[in-house]
């Protein structure tokens, strides 16, 4: 086990930002960690840096208590921090090189890694430049660069995608999944299609506490309501639409039926079933025995946005 | 495990940011362009091959331009959120300290030494009693110390720049003003406002005696203001 958090509150005062939240996280994985704002994301990321020590509870680094051996937690440890903070009067050479020496990488082994990291975070035409000249997506990418520059087993990326264009979003994106192949990866965001694209696995915190792990996909399977088809048809004046409806619902195994939505040329009908029926198929026979022209059948699959807004409000 | 390897890159790169933006210079000129302007106003009308103008007044200017070199070193990173990632390396709070107190204390030093052109103009026209020299620049390399490590604490206390100046200021000030106020306190009080009072220990260097009293009075000042900055780095822990 790479991370392991156990039973891990945060108090600030007499608020509660995390409450006995346990979790553990495999090596090599990369880790969805989800949540509203406020939800105490950034929080748990402070505390698992060892930038502040958890009210109550405790976590290990690759085996290494956060409390007792904080200084070599620290070092299996790359971090972006929300907002991403950087030297903006640094040129991004002279920054990684600071990053590497404070990580005790000095002389020939820090220029070679600080080169291999311009390399793969596609720095080299910027090397020289400060930070402060950079762009959003530069400086996102000098971010990931200085996480990494140690090479770390472990790395926590907090929002890391947060106020990029959605080209910038892709490319960042991609650079995790590459830089994350090998190494544990924990990446707070409260974009979901950022998970269902990077993560393997969800974790979704809300006021605190835990309210559901698993992959993407067994997330949505987990909380799918009743099977829901959507089929369309095209509108012919021989078959009128409410004729059409009544003879769908008098099909077996269909709940309900509603009529969706209706232009001119064609119309949807949303179609429930009962549990565990399957009714795509008797809808196709129907629709060739009555011959309507069938355009579109699909079955709705919840997202993992309804997921995440069926878990995180009340 | 316990070493102080990270104060060099720290102390590095501060002293780097320092003289790669144009304040460092517009603070240091300011600072010579005030002792200048006394220094040499007054050489004819006194006509003595002394440096004592230059050790009456740079303590004076000390009180504006030592925070106003300290305010920055952590405030900004407090404020900027710089902080967070220096505190995530294996790093300890201490080191940050340290490194942070050194490059502000080599900035004054260095603010200090194009005033060696006085003595060397002095020198050229005179003869100047070198002693009271030499233990005058080491009296202001201990008051720029003492200084530097309490603006660094005011800059421990805030995220805000300005905030951190005046605080810093204040501080300074009190220490400063304290043998100056001796007629309006209690006469139990006075020996003690004496010995805390800064100038009475660095007149008795400037005049040529360097008793171990003072240098401990300026080591402890140093000491406990750079306790205090680490405390304070760490009250994120409370």
């Amino acid at each position: 086990m790479s991370i392991e958090v156990r039973n891990l509150t945060k108090r600030y005062g007499t608020q509660e930002a995390i409450r006995g939240l346990t979790f553990d996280v495999h090596r090599g994985e990369i880790l969805g960690f989800l949540g509203p704002n406020g939800a105490g994301k950034t929080t748990t990321m402070k505390i698992i840096t060892c930038y502040m020590p958890p009210s109550a509870g405790s976590v290990s680094v690759e085996g290494l208590d956060i409390a007792t051996q904080s200084l070599e937690v620290r070092r299996k440890i790359g971090y972006l921090p929300e907002m991403n903070p950087l030297y903006l009067d640094m040129s991004v050479t002279e920054y990684l090189e600071y990053s590497a020496s404070l990580h005790g990488l000095r002389g020939e082994p820090s220029s070679v890694r600080r080169r291999e990291m311009i390399h793969v975070c596609g720095l080299d035409t910027v090397k020289q430049k400060d930070i402060g000249e950079l762009s959003k997506g530069f400086r996102q990418r000098v971010g990931l660069a200085q996480a990494m520059i140690h090479d770390p087993e472990v790395l926590l990326l907090d929002e890391p995608t947060s106020g990029l264009d959605p080209n910038q979003i892709v490319e960042i994106r991609n650079l995790i999944r590459e830089l994350g192949r090998a190494k544990t990866v924990i990446l707070s965001t409260h974009i979901l299609s950022e998970v269902q694209a990077t993560c393997d696995r969800v974790l979704i915190i809300n006021e605190g506490t835990l309210v559901a792990d698993g992959t993407p996909g067994q997330l949505q399977k987990q909380f799918q309501g009743a099977e829901l088809v959507v089929v369309e048809f095209r509108v012919d004046p021989r078959h009128p639409i409410d004729q059409m409806a009544e003879r769908i619902r008098r099909l077996a195994g269909v709940a309900a039926v509603t009529l969706q939505l209706h232009d001119p040329a064609s119309v949807h009908f949303e179609v429930q079933a009962a549990t565990g029926v399957d009714v795509r198929e008797p809808l196709f026979r129907l629709a060739i025995a009555e011959g309507w022209t069938l355009l579109e059948m699909h079955r709705h699959a919840t997202s993992l946005e309804e997921v995440f807004h069926k878990l995180t409000t009340n | 495990m316990n070493t102080l390897n990270n104060v060099g890159p720290i102390f590095r790169r501060e002293l780097r940011s320092s003289f790669d933006s144009p304040v460092a210079y517009v603070v240091i000129i300011v600072f010579l362009a005030i002792i200048g302007w006394f220094f040499t106003s007054n050489l004819f009308f006194i006509n003595l091959a002394t440096m004592r103008v230059v050790f009456d007044l740079v303590p004076l200017v000390f009180l504006f331009f030592v925070p106003a070199v300290t305010m920055r070193l952590l405030a900004e990173e407090k404020k900027s959120g710089t902080l967070e990632l220096l505190a995530t390396r294996p790093v300890r709070d201490v080191e940050i300290v340290l490194g942070k107190f050194f490059a502000a204390w080599a900035l004054v030093g260095a603010a200090l030494l194009p005033t060696l052109c006085y003595l060397f103009t002095l020198m050229a026209f005179g003869r100047p009693d070198l002693g009271p020299v030499v233990t005058g620049y080491l009296g202001l390399l201990l008051m720029g110390g003492a200084y530097s490590a309490i603006g660094l604490f005011a800059s421990s206390l805030t995220e805000n720049q300005i905030i951190a100046f005046i605080l810093g200021f204040l501080i300074v000030l009190a220490l400063f003003l304290l043998d100056k106020v001796l007629m309006y306190i209690p006469a139990a009080f006075a020996s003690t406002f004496e010995y805390l009072a800064i100038d009475t220990h660095f007149s008795n260097i400037a005049r040529g005696v360097i008793d171990s009293r003072d240098v401990i009075y300026f080591a402890s000042l140093l000491g406990i203001s750079l306790l205090l900055t680490t405390v304070s780095l760490e009250r994120r822990k409370w």
